[in-house]
């Protein structure tokens, strides 16, 4: 929609050309969430696209997704036959309520920072070890777990005038076996729980949970749990308070499905070779 | 800045916040619709250098040197204004020959996104087609343009045959002319500031911010509207509805009320002048709760306090009652004594909304001879102009209602929501206004369905017959009295009178609350009764181990049967026709044979359901409509009717049915409608009446004309009339053809009353799986029989029972306008209201009853609202077939009914 209060665009080409942050700014990547919603609070739009970041890097450390990498380009990207977790790829790119016209203009780096529970690029990153590479106003750069980074819904730890700049995924997270488990209340609604499971050479599983809670939970184990284990896990970690509340699941049952879903996680690595 | 639209330069100077849909539209594309505004719907699609997206979130700027496609270049490059291209895309061309659209306000981002799907895509649809929401047509039709099936639309008789809607080619092309969709010269923006309280007087509004906001160009408060009252829903008798509602009222009786218009310049300089608007409000308690609205002790939503009026509102037990009905025959109590088995139970049924695409607007405007002229998106334009004649002191002849395409209705838009401020505003300014809702707007201030509380009680004897039927409801009406009565009342009839019983007693009430006011929605009340009483007697056939089907063929009404509700008062509704036993059978049947889509997995429960519901024609006290049809000088015939063609289809069979009388084909017959200026009067499109009290007008009209045309012949050629005999280009005669444009011009009109009226069936019947923890429900069978009488059009009418069937699944399973603590409307968008998506309907197979009505015209009986009455029910008895557990509140989702399988699959 119009917004209809923003008064002026910065395209800035260069890092240098960025102008000091003011109130009422707000960093434009794809626009389809700042575009969704009035922003009256919003009268400058500073668009991080005009920096022309390339959408990704594949190296020997990993992929480095640019913040303004779309959903289209991501889901393109022709990777290593090695990253099996690159499977992972296509079915969060899925999971985003938009529609694959949407994945044309959201970028990853808007999916993160706009911080939704059921933001499925949050679990992808989450579950791949990924870190955020922050901008910081002094001209400096900072790093963050995906996992700190989102705080809460819509709350990330960017500070006024930090700039999402990439997100690392680390070769060894790439290399892992995964799984993702979904669920919403309608077939293609906004995910109510979603739960990505990874496992290592070594046998290490973790399970990522996001969507259901209000920011992303990570539960590490050095070995497949049984399923009494995985249960009493995620009792721990996941109080039963702890569980998110909006118009796109009740809490008792998100924690409910998110306890269901982890199971068939793990059940779908068990019995498998390295196991 | 310079880019490229549909093949062509053009230069444009996007405001810097401003969204390329925006953009597109000022630059005269107006196929660029606005469904949503946040990029849930779709309706905005266009390919940005070949990749489509939603033009309303991408910012105007980026298109810079960029390429645009619009669906009125997807066939080739075009200018603004260019008419339909003689040869359409591929795609377009598919939507046309599946007749793959209903209002039509989707089409143009629905081909802009199906004409960018590679094969993969088009594969999984239902992920494909997640952005793009269609509210009419259930998907189905589309998904078969997609696929490349045409329809068959052969046929020797106009009527009967799958005639092609006569807008196809515009609007598969985005020519079509929606509300929105013209340039006004020196138009001025409205806008209103809402209420955000549930119950307030406004103490003071400070004007002089706004006022000092570069654009703004007035602002129109409580102090500035006319003091006459008026109700906001809109019958044949303006008495219906109780007068309750100023334009602009110094007392809010709901959160999202209207405190002020801000008119100005731009939109933006609008809504800027909207937020420097102060209000000082003095809050006052809320009532939200309607079991709570008829306690002593109970907020008032209209205070005598504030309004004389309602202290003088007679035999009114309680402030807050908006309307009641009581009505009894036989004894009730005696019959349930004298029954086997009775069944109890108490449903709720949730408001949802009507989401249709196109929101509710309007433009308004001072013709040459200073007459104002009203440009709506409305079904019922003649009791609008009548309603702002009314409010606004004006005569008949000095206002002008008109339609232009209308982007669906469903009940939302017989309703003046927006046509009152318009009015006012150009009157006072003096110059053109428009008003286009928002869709949050959509979501806070227009109406919803009422919500509904309904005790039923039904006995019967041991082989099914029923003793005793007993209904107690609790409607809401909200905030204000629009339609309370007219939907409580419906709703506590047809549910009752298809059932040969000889105890029934109906209560009802609808109460007032601190909440947005329901109205009319597709099924007027029956929908909410119908959910309870089809689910209390699959229960009871459950309990006396009887078929569910052999259940109702046991009791309902059969011609000669009197249909009675709840007194033996006369009434005007007769067996027309009668299908309801074929109904019952064919869905039986077709449930019986194979067929549907096999359970998702080994653990998922698996139950089948069926209700039923039966509907009158036409809607009671009275609705009109006139035709007037023309023989021109060319030899081709001008229609004219009233009615307002919203999706409905009935534009279509106006033309059908005018072409069988006159012998002649669909396309020689120009319509002209939805505008006061085209007949006498016309009650509007609503209660289904389309085809059954407009077609009937229609119908007379051309036998008019027919028996004028054949006189005139014969007079002519010193013929017996008789003997004469109407042919496409001329009336052929014992002494030789007499061509017709040798006999125009000449003219008939025909007119229909609404009465007498006929009944109409629908069953429906599901088989579901239910994952037994998730709380999951799938669809892998639906099945629909419909006794529609005569189907003039079966493209269109199987049309209609399948967007019913889906609007109607989208109420049973995931739709809930839900309000805060407040009393706001928590869910303001799609994202948060979640209509069915391509995703979410199964395809319904559609059986119609053989039958031919002897009232409605032509054989044929009304069938737009009725499909969706009986849909809640029968998921919720196919479920309770699956799982073992009653769901006695829709919607059926997941989070809200996986405890109760849970606890029944242990």
């Amino acid at each position: 929609m119009d917004l209809t209060t923003i008064t002026s665009v910065l395209t800035p080409r260069t890092r240098e050309d960025l102008p000091a942050w003011r109130a009422g700014d707000a960093w434009l990547a794809g626009g389809t969430w700042l575009f969704s919603e009035p922003q009256p609070e919003t009268s400058r739009l500073l668009d991080l696209t005009s920096l022309g970041w390339p959408p990704a890097q594949v190296g020997a450390d990993g992929l480095s997704l640019s913040a303004t990498c779309t959903l289209a380009q991501l889901h393109r990207l022709d990777l290593p036959a090695a990253w099996s977790a690159a499977a992972l790829i296509d079915p969060c790119c899925r999971a985003l309520l938009g529609s694959f016209k949407i994945w044309n203009t959201a970028t990853v780096g808007g999916n993160l920072c706009l911080a939704l529970p059921a933001a499925p690029m949050i679990a992808l990153t989450a579950a791949l070890d990924g870190t955020c590479v922050i901008w910081t106003p002094d001209g400096g750069e900072r790093r963050l777990a995906v996992l700190d980074f989102v705080r809460g819904p819509q709350e990330t730890a960017l500070q006024p005038g930090e700039i999402l700049r990439r997100i690392d995924l680390p070769d060894a997270a790439l290399r892992r076996r995964t799984a993702l488990r979904r669920i919403a209340l309608s077939p293609n609604g906004r995910s109510g729980a979603l739960l990505i499971g990874t496992r290592d050479a070594g046998g290490a599983f973790a399970l990522t949970v996001t969507a259901s809670t209000p920011r992303p939970r990570r539960l590490g184990f050095p070995a497949l749990p049984g399923a009494d284990g995985l249960a009493a896990a995620l009792e721990t970690a996941i109080p039963e308070n702890a569980y998110y509340d909006d118009l796109h699941g009740a809490p008792d049952w998100r924690r409910h499905v998110t306890r269901l879903l982890a199971e068939e996680i793990r059940r779908s690595f068990d019995g498998s070779a390295d196991a | 800045m310079i880019l490229t639209v549909n093949g062509h330069a053009q230069e444009a100077r996007p405001a810097p916040g401003q969204c390329l849909r925006t953009l597109l539209r000022e630059l005269g594309w107006f196929g660029v619709k606005k469904g949503c505004d946040a990029g849930d719907c779709g309706a905005c699609t266009v390919h940005l250098d070949g990749e489509p997206v939603h033009s309303c979130l991408v910012p105007a700027w980026r298109a810079e040197g960029r390429s645009v496609t619009t669906v009125e270049g997807l066939a080739g490059p075009c200018r603004p204004g260019d008419p339909v291209p003689t040869e359409l895309h591929p795609v377009q061309a598919a939507f046309l020959a599946a007749q793959a659209f209903q209002c039509g306000y989707c089409t143009a981002g629905m081909v802009m996104t199906a004409a960018s799907l590679d094969q993969g895509r088009r594969r999984d649809l239902a992920d494909a087609l997640k952005g793009n929401l269609c509210r009419c047509t259930g998907y189905r039709a589309i998904a078969d343009a997609v696929a490349g099936l045409g329809l068959d639309a052969s046929g020797a008789d106009p009527c009967g045959r799958s005639q092609p809607s006569p807008a196809g080619p515009a609007l598969v092309s985005g020519r079509a002319d929606f509300t929105q969709d013209l340039a006004v010269e020196e138009a001025l923006h409205l806008r209103v500031l809402r209420s955000p309280h549930a119950h307030a007087r406004i103490r003071r509004i400070d004007r002089a911010a706004a006022l000092a906001v570069p654009g703004v160009v007035a602002i129109l408060t409580h102090e500035d509207v006319p003091a006459a009252r008026f109700s906001t829903g809109r019958h044949h008798d303006p008495r219906d509805d109780a007068p309750d509602t100023l334009m602009l009222d110094p007392v809010v009786r709901f959160a999202g009320q209207r405190v002020a218009a801000v008119i100005a310049e731009s939109e933006a300089a609008a809504e800027a002048g909207c937020r420097a608007l102060v209000v000082a409000y003095d809050l006052r308690p809320a009532l939200l709760d309607p079991e709570a609205a008829l306690d002593p002790g109970a907020p008032l939503v209209h205070d005598a306090a504030d309004w004389p009026w309602a202290q003088a509102r007679p035999l009114s037990p309680h402030p807050n009652l908006a309307a009641e009905v009581h009505g009894a025959v036989g004894d009730v109590e005696a019959g349930f004594s004298a029954a086997h088995l009775v069944v109890e139970g108490t449903y709720r049924s949730q408001r949802v909304q009507h989401a249709h695409l196109e929101t509710h607007g309007a433009v308004g405007w001072l013709d040459a001879d200073g007459r104002l002229v009203i440009r709506s998106s409305t079904q019922v334009p003649f009791l609008t102009r009548d309603a702002l004649c009314a409010l606004l002191g004006l005569d008949r002849d000095r206002v002008r209602v008109v339609c232009g395409r209308v982007g669906g209705g469903f009940g939302g838009k017989q309703e003046m929501l927006t046509e009152d401020l318009v009015a006012l505003a150009v009157l006072r300014l003096r110059r053109p206004v428009r008003w286009d809702f928002t869709r949050e707007e959509q979501f806070i201030a227009a109406t919803t369905r009422h919500a509904m509380r309904v005790r039923v009680k039904v006995g019967a004897r041991q082989d099914g017959t029923l003793t005793a039927i007993a209904l107690d409801v609790l409607s809401e009406t909200g905030a204000y009295a629009n339609h309370a009565g007219g939907v409580l009342h419906h709703g506590c009839n047809e549910v009752m009178s298809v059932y040969r019983c000889p105890n029934k007693r109906v209560d009802g009430r609808a109460v007032h609350t601190h909440t947005l006011p329901a109205g009319a929605f597709r099924g007027y009340g029956l929908s909410q009764t119908i959910f309870a009483l089809e689910s209390a007697l699959d229960d009871l056939a459950r309990g006396l181990g009887l078929d569910p089907y052999a259940l109702r063929r046991r009791n309902v009404v059969r011609p000669g049967d009197p249909m009675v509700s709840k007194s033996l008062e006369p009434h005007d509704v007769a067996y027309g026709s009668y299908g309801l036993d074929q109904c019952l059978d064919l869905a039986q049947a077709a449930m019986a044979a194979p067929g549907g889509l096999p359970a998702p997995g080994p653990d998922w429960r698996l139950g089948e359901g069926m209700a039923l519901a039966m509907i009158d024609t036409i809607p009671p006290r009275g609705h009109v409509a006139e035709a007037r049809l023309a023989l021109a000088p060319d030899g081709t015939y001008a229609l004219s009717v009233g009615t307002a063609e919203f999706g409905n289809g009935t534009a279509t069979v106006h033309g059908q049915i005018a072409a069988s009388v006159l012998a002649t084909a669909p396309e020689r017959i120009t319509l002209r409608h939805a505008d006061t200026d085209a007949v006498g009067h016309d009650t509007g499109a609503y209660g289904s009446t389309g085809i059954v009290v407009a077609g009937q007008a229609v119908l007379r009209a051309a036998e008019a004309l027919a028996r004028r045309i054949l006189a005139a012949a014969a007079a002519r050629t010193g013929a017996d009339p008789a003997a004469c005999r109407l042919g496409a280009e001329a009336v052929e005669t014992p002494h030789g053809p007499v061509p017709l444009p040798a006999l125009a011009p000449l003219e008939a009109q025909g007119r229909a009353d609404g009465t007498p009226r006929s009944v109409a069936f629908n069953v429906q019947a599901f088989r579901v799986a239910v994952h037994p923890r998730t709380g999951e429900v799938r669809i892998l069978r639906s099945v629909h029989a419909a006794d529609a009488g005569r189907v003039l059009n079966p493209a269109q009418c199987r049309g209609q029972i399948e967007g019913g069937v889906a609007q109607a699944l989208g109420a049973a399973l995931h739709e809930e306008v839900r309000l805060d603590a407040r009393g706001q409307v928590a869910t303001r968008s799609f994202r948060t209201y979640h209509i069915p998506a391509c995703a979410d309907v199964p395809v319904t197979e559609v059986l119609f009853a053989d039958t031919h009505d002897r009232i409605g015209p032509l054989g044929a009986k009304s069938m737009s609202e009725s499909p969706f009455n009986p849909v809640a029910a029968a998921l919720a008895n196919a479920i309770r077939d699956a799982t073992g557990v009653r769901l006695t509140a829709t919607p059926f989702a997941p989070d809200r009914i996986y405890r109760a399988v849970m606890d029944a699959a242990t």
